[in-house]
Order: C-alpha cells, then structure tokens, then sequence
C-alpha cells in the first residue's frame, strides 16, 4: 500500500500554502514530515484528510484516485486524521466519544463499541473506563481515545499533527510505541512535527517542508545539519552593529509562571532595559505568546511578579499596563488589533483616545491623510482595515501605536510581508528604540531575530532555555536550540 | 459588501417586489381578488386622515424599538429582551399615572420619564446577566419578556384590578390628565411622533458622529480588537442596553397613554419583534428605519381592513411583512455566501 500526493496546489489569497507539493508515503514506514511554522504542512494534512479542498493536484491511494471534498470522504477512505487539539466531547462519555462517527444507521451496538474500545485499549496499553467523563480524560489520554476510534472506524493511514504538544513524556513514550508497532503492521503513518528531536527519534524517512514546497528527503537516520538546513535554508546573515548603552529596566519578569489551556509554563525570568530589543524565539507555542501576553497585563501569572518600570503591576487590569505606556501588537491582524468593516480614519480615531464626545469629521480625515503619508499606507482614510494587504495593516498598527509607548512587545512582527515592508516596519520600531522605547518580539524568522535583537531568549516547550547575546550567536547555534538541541 | 445608496435600495426593492407578487399570489389562493385587496390595504392605512392616524400611532412604538435595537445591533447584539423593556417601561408609566397626582402637562412628562427608566433597567437586567452571569442576551432577554409580561398580568388582575371585577383586558381607564393630547378631529398623536422623530436623530447622530457610537461599533464587530484598543468593553455594552431599553421604555409609556389610556396584558403588542425584522430590513442603519416602519406599521393597520371588507383574516399583513422579511436576509445571506465562497477557507488558515 502506498499514498502519493501530486503536485498539490493551495493558495489562501496571495499566499501559496502549498505550491506543487509531490510526496509519496509507503506502508510500512513512519514518515516523518518536518518543517518550521507556515511550511504548509498543516495544510497538506488538512488536505489529505478533507477538512479542506486543494485548488489542483492529486491524492492517489494504492493507485486510486481520492475525491476528498468533507473530512467524511476521508474516513471512507481510511484516513485518519488525530488534530492538533483532540477532537473530543467533553460532556459526553468515554463511550460515546469513541462511539461518535461510527456507522450503522441510528442505532448504537453500545455493547459491541463498548467490546471493542476495551479490546483496543488492552492491546495498545490504554486504561479507558467507558463511562467516566471525557473531561476527566488527561490531553494524552483524549489522543489514545482518538487513536482507538480512528482505528475502530476502519482507518489504514493515520496522520498525527504535532501530536506531542500537553502530553507527558511518559505518553509520549507510549505513544510512539504504538505508531512503531501500527507501522510494522503495514500501515501508513505520517508523523507532522516541527520538533527535530522527536522526528530523529521516530521517524524512518523525512520529508521537509520551507514555504509551501517540498525541500528535501533523506533516509533516517540524517546529521541533523542536514535538516536544519533544509528547514531553514539559509546562509545566515550578519547581526547590525552595536545599539546605544541600554538605561533603566522597562520591563522585570521575576518567576513568573503562566497557564494557558493545557501549556503551563516553568519558572521565567526575563528582564529588559530601555533601548532594548530582545527577541524571543522558539517554536509555536512554547511560550513565547504567553509572556508577551503576560507582560501586556492580558494573561494573569500563576505566580511570580511583573514590574514594568519600576512598579509591580502583577494581576492589574490590563488598562493599567496601557497607563504604564505598554503596548502590544499581536500576530492575527484583523482578529486582535484592527476592526474588520471600520475605515483606516475610524481606527486612527479609536487610537487617538481623545475623549471629547463629537467626531470631527474633518479633523478625523486630516488625522488619517497625516498617518497615511507618515506609514507610507497605501489606502484611503475611508479604506475598510479588512481592504489592506497585510503590510498596510502592520504600517496601520503601527500608526496607530501610541507615540509615547515604552514597552512595544509584538508578535510576528513581519510575518506574510514583502521585504519592503518588513524593512519599512524595522526602520519604524527602530526609531522608536531611539526615542527610547524597549522591544520586546517573538518571530520564527532566524534572520530577524539575528539581525535586530540584542538579545534573544529561547523558549522550548514552556520554558526559556537558554538567553543569548545576539551579536555572539550563530544561525545554526540558534535553530539547534529552537529544535530543543544544544549543539555538541 | 457594497453599501452604496443604488445598491441598497435595490436590496430593499427586489425583496419588495418579490413580496408582493407573493401576497398576490397567496390572496388569489385565498379566494379574493389581488388587486382590490391590496387597494384596500391602501385605503385602510392612508385612505383618509383617520387612517393615517392610526397608522403613526403604530408607527411610533415600532420606530422607537427600532431605533433603540439599532444600537444594541450595533454593539453585536440581540437584544430578545427589548418586547419585554416595552412592557416595563408601560408599567411604570402606569404606576404614574395611577399614583401621582397634578396636571396633564406634569403627569404626562412623569410618565415618559418613567417608562424610559423602567425600560432602561430592564435592559440593564439583561445587560448585567450578560456581562456578569454569562447569560446570553438571547436567552436572558426571552426570560425577562415573559417576567415582564407576567408581572404585567398579575398587575392587572390583582393590585390594579379594576373596580369590583378582575379581567384581563386591562385596568380602569386612566383618568384624562394621563391622556396623550392630540390634535385635531382625527386624534393625530403629534407628541408621540414629534418624540420618535428625536429619537431617531438622536440614535444617527450617536452612531455617525459621536466616539460613543465609534467605539460601541468596533466592540460589536470585533470585541477582542476593541478590548486590546483599550475601550471598555463591559461597559459599553452594557451603554448599548440601557439606550434600547430606554427607547423601548418610552414606547411602552407612550402605548399606555396614548394608544390604550390603560395597561393591558398584551401591551408591547408585538412592535418589539417587528423592530426586529425593520432593523434587519434597514440593514441596520438608523436613517432607513424611519421610512421602513412606516411601511411596515402601514401593512399591519391596513391588513384589518382586509377582514372586514373583503372576509379575510387580518394576519395577512403579517405574512406579508414576514415574507418580505425573509426574502431580504435570503437575498443578503445569498450574496454573502456567493461572495465567500470565492474566498473560501481564506479565514480560518494562519498566513
């Protein structure tokens, strides 16, 4: 048996998540599929399991042609797709998770489903009580329910997107011993991760991904030079020269622990100086979202204590960082930041927090004529924000940015812009460092945080593994420890 | 979405139409001749200057709730509860009248006041299950109508019951100082519309040209971009039920003594819900609303004509309005999905 992809074709609007993506997956083998965030390797999944349509292209098992058009088409077909996030019900019963999906009409064989969770379970080491609550189930254990109804239900493929993230080491062991042994029993197994460690552990074959192709295969096992290379692809540039001597702190993160759903953070202790930049790097999601949020006053601390010049303003609403002249600039654009059907002057008004009860309309187009030429933003003041490329919203965040801010922390700070753009943006924060504002950004661009940073904190799965000198670190040092590697 | 004059006014002249052509067709099945009724819906409602009348003392509380769900619309919304705001703002305006004493000018002044708070802190209810109980405003709103229309019922058969005998058709008459003035033989209610008319200004205005309105805007269409801009949310919506309610309030007040002259049981009269359906016709700007309701208070005054004319029954005006109602969010919602599936999946994909 064997599954191939041909020359699959996405686009998101200008962006070409997947561009003539071919990929052939034997039985047999775990098959690793590598890349760093936005590669489009959750696209391709989401392909191949029918959550969505291809633009053109092709997805062959054992020389049939699939049409996937619902992920419905996919289970027919046999592939199994376990999501990021466990597709669960939480108020429903282990039973009837597990019993969801199946076939069979109306009726429910609940003793023949019951029969076989518990016979799937004693097979693969799972300790299920079928009618405990799905919500008593621990993330991993909502992964090996999901595994064992993907099985149940007929699947010959099972795809795992970054299975391993809220999961316990000793879960994780268990679950690539299952993946090792649904393998050897001839089935296909693609294993999706941006986690180079994992990947070296499990995986037979690797396929990576950069920006929508395939960039390379190779036969496990690979140097891991190798693979960093082709995931990141790049010669790495040379950082800018010395920034001005750095004044007093801004920004003291003082052990601090932070929850958000399943991810709980260890102990982080990060301190910034005025005049700053610090980058944070990492992969998705281990961490580095939660303390920008945490230092912009929008995620409480378990524990610990944030002082943002000086004054502790650990647990206070999030208007008293905006008083302390923090601001915070995520990645969604138009889902945290703008207003989709409000015009470009209808924002630089929101921004401008002027309290007098009337708008002048004139004023307000005169404001926003003088934020357009400033940010060089191609657009009208009566523009809707949604009607802007995705660099005239980052120049339209940035005009509408506070000039008096002292802590500017952002997320993604260039991420789906064109080069000028991106430089446009850098030129603009790094005026706003001279004028004495601290910067704080989490990028998955190695260029970036190389080039801008003074210093660049590394996050591996919730906590900060190591804090560099920017101008002393290399590309290769840093993508080894992005990848939860210290290089030998 | 094109919001240009052109465009919009054909959204609302196809489904008009279509709606028509509908109710022909469904007056033909019924038995009557199209024409003739459509001319006595005509004649029922502007026909003479009675008519007309009767046709703006209907306009007003379907005008005023409108204008009010502009806002709570505006605020991303769905303000359910505003039928029963209508109610609380008639008790209290009748509390007024039944309780206070003085001339027309002070009592009815005291009446108005009344509803508009009694509207106000029933929305408020509403608001503060939402925003602190976690009570969608759907469901809360549901709730509060039929506590206001029970606390209504039970007013009138109990400690307003009229003398000797309780009944549901409503408490005694309320003494003539409580009666709205209006001009004229034909009873034009002058206040009422001078009022509404205000009122409808008054929301345009707060939603072109004030930083409220602004602000109330962005929470509505994107509460975690407001949250981050620094506005208030909480408060804001909350801001947004209290001035619906409000309005709401004053229409209940205005119900009871101008139209009723006394609380009866059903006294929102549905206008609540039909204020609904304007808000949606009027694509949720105030300056259409005033024009749409006028129609729409036109259709239900007209259609009683129908019964006694032609033997038909009176509701088919409200399938009429309801038609017309649906034909404009399918045309609407068509577009939209016509115009994301060419941009399908665009949203949900991290760039």
């Amino acid at each position: 048996m064997s599954l191939e992809l041909q020359d699959i074709r996405k686009s998101f609007g200008p962006v070409r998540a997947n561009d003539g993506v071919s990929l052939s997956i034997e039985d047999g083998t775990l098959h690793g599929l590598l890349g760093e965030n936005g590669a489009g390797k959750s696209t391709l999944m989401k392909i191949l399991s029918g959550f969505i349509s291809a633009d053109a292209g092709r997805v062959v098992l054992d020389g049939t042609p699939l049409a996937l058009s619902s992920p419905r088409d996919g289970i027919r077909a046999g592939i199994g797709m376990l999501h990021q996030d466990p597709l669960v019900f939480l108020p429903f019963s282990v039973l009837d998770n597990f019993l969801l999906g199946s076939g069979g009409g109306l009726r429910v064989d609940r003793d023949a489903g019951r029969g076989a969770l518990l016979e799937t379970g004693e097979r693969f080491g799972f300790s299920f009580d079928p009618d405990s609550p799905a919500r008593s189930l621990s993330v991993g254990e909502r992964q090996q329910l999901e595994i064992a109804r993907l099985l149940w239900l007929g699947a010959r493929m099972l795809i795992l997107d970054e299975p391993t993230t809220g999961i316990s080491a000793t879960q994780r062991t268990l679950l690539f011993e299952i993946l090792r042994s649904l393998a050897a029993e001839g089935m296909i197994v693609a294993f999706v991760s941006h986690k180079l460690e994992e990947v070296e552990e499990l995986c037979d074959r690797v396929t990576v991904m950069r920006k929508g192709r395939v960039v390379g295969e190779a036969e496990m096992p690979c140097p891991a030079e190798r693979l960093v290379e082709m995931m990141f692809g790049r010669v790495f540039s040379e950082s800018e020269p010395t920034p001005p001597p750095f004044g007093e702190p801004v920004l003291d993160v003082d052990r601090v622990i932070l929850r958000e759903r399943v991810v709980t953070t260890a102990e982080l202790d990060v301190s910034v100086r005025q005049g700053e930049i610090v980058g944070l790097a990492g992969l998705e999601g281990s961490g580095q979202r939660m303390l920008l949020r945490a230092a912009a006053g929008l995620l409480r601390p378990i524990s610990g204590r944030i002082d943002v010049h000086g004054r502790d303003l650990t647990g206070r609403p999030y208007r008293g960082f905006l008083d302390a002249g923090v601001h915070y600039l995520p990645a969604g654009r138009l889902e945290e930041g703008l207003v989709s059907g409000l015009t470009v002057a209808e924002h630089v008004l929101l921004a401008r927090g002027s309290d007098r009860f009337f708008i002048d309309t004139d004023e307000a187009h005169e404001q926003a004529r003088a934020a357009i030429a400033d940010y060089a933003i191609v657009g009208t003041p009566g523009s809707p924000a949604e009607s802007l490329s995705g660099g005239n919203q980052q120049r339209l965040l940035l005009a509408m940015t506070p000039p008096d801010v002292r802590l500017l922390l952002m997320e993604h700070p260039t991420r789906g812009l064109d080069i000028e753009s991106a430089e446009f943006v850098w030129t603009r924060l790094l005026e706003r460092r001279e004028a004495g504002a601290a910067i704080v950004f989490a990028s998955a661009d190695l260029d970036e945080l190389l080039r801008y940073s003074d210093r660049i904190v590394v996050f591996f799965s919730g906590r900060i593994l190591r804090v560099l000198d920017a101008r002393t670190t290399s590309g290769e040092d840093l993508g080894y420890l992005i990848g939860g590697k210290e290089r030998v | 979405m094109n919001h240009t004059w052109p465009s919009r006014l054909l959204g609302v002249a196809v489904p008009l139409v279509l709606a028509l052509v509908v109710s022909v067709v469904l007056l033909q099945l019924a038995g009557a001749p199209p024409f003739e009724a459509l001319r006595l819906l005509g004649d029922g409602s502007v026909g003479s200057l009675a008519k007309i009348s009767d046709t703006l003392s209907a306009w007003v509380p379907l005008t005023l709730a409108a204008a009010g769900l502009v806002v709570t619309f505006a605020a991303g919304l769905w303000n359910i509860g505003v039928e029963g705001q209508i109610v609380a703002g008639a008790i209290a305006a009748t509390w007024v009248a039944r309780e206070m004493p003085g001339s027309a000018p002070v009592v009815i002044t005291l009446m108005l006041v009344a509803g508009v708070v009694g509207g106000l802190l029933w929305a408020l209810l509403a608001g503060v299950l939402k925003t602190r109980g976690g009570v969608n405003e759907i469901f809360g709103g549901l709730g509060l109508d039929f506590v206001a229309s029970g606390l209504a019922i039970y007013l009138i058969i109990g400690p307003w019951k009229r003398e000797g005998i309780a009944s549901t058709s409503g408490t005694d008459l309320f003494r003539p100082e409580a009666w709205m003035p209006t001009v004229g033989d034909a009873q034009i209610p002058v206040i009422p519309v001078v009022l509404t008319v205000l009122a409808v200004v008054l929301v345009y205005v707060l939603m072109r040209g004030t930083r409220f309105g602004l602000r109330l805007k962005a929470v509505g269409k994107n509460r975690r971009s407001a949250h981050l801009l620094g506005i208030p949310t909480e408060r804001y919506t909350l801001a947004a039920f209290m001035v619906c309610g409000a309005l709401a309030g004053l229409a209940g007040a205005i119900l009871v003594s101008s139209v009723f002259h006394k609380l009866v049981p059903a006294v929102s009269g549905g206008y609540g819900f039909l204020g609904i359906l304007v808000v949606l016709l009027a694509g949720y700007r105030a300056a259409w609303i005033a024009p749409i309701a006028l129609f729409f208070a036109a259709v239900a005054v007209g259609s009683t004509q129908l019964s006694l004319r032609l033997d038909l029954d009176s509701s088919l005006g409200g399938v009429l309005q309801g038609v017309l109602v649906l034909l404009v969010i399918l045309l609407g919602g068509w577009r939209a999905v016509r115009s994301r599936r060419s941009t399908e999946h665009a949203a949900q994909e991290e760039p």
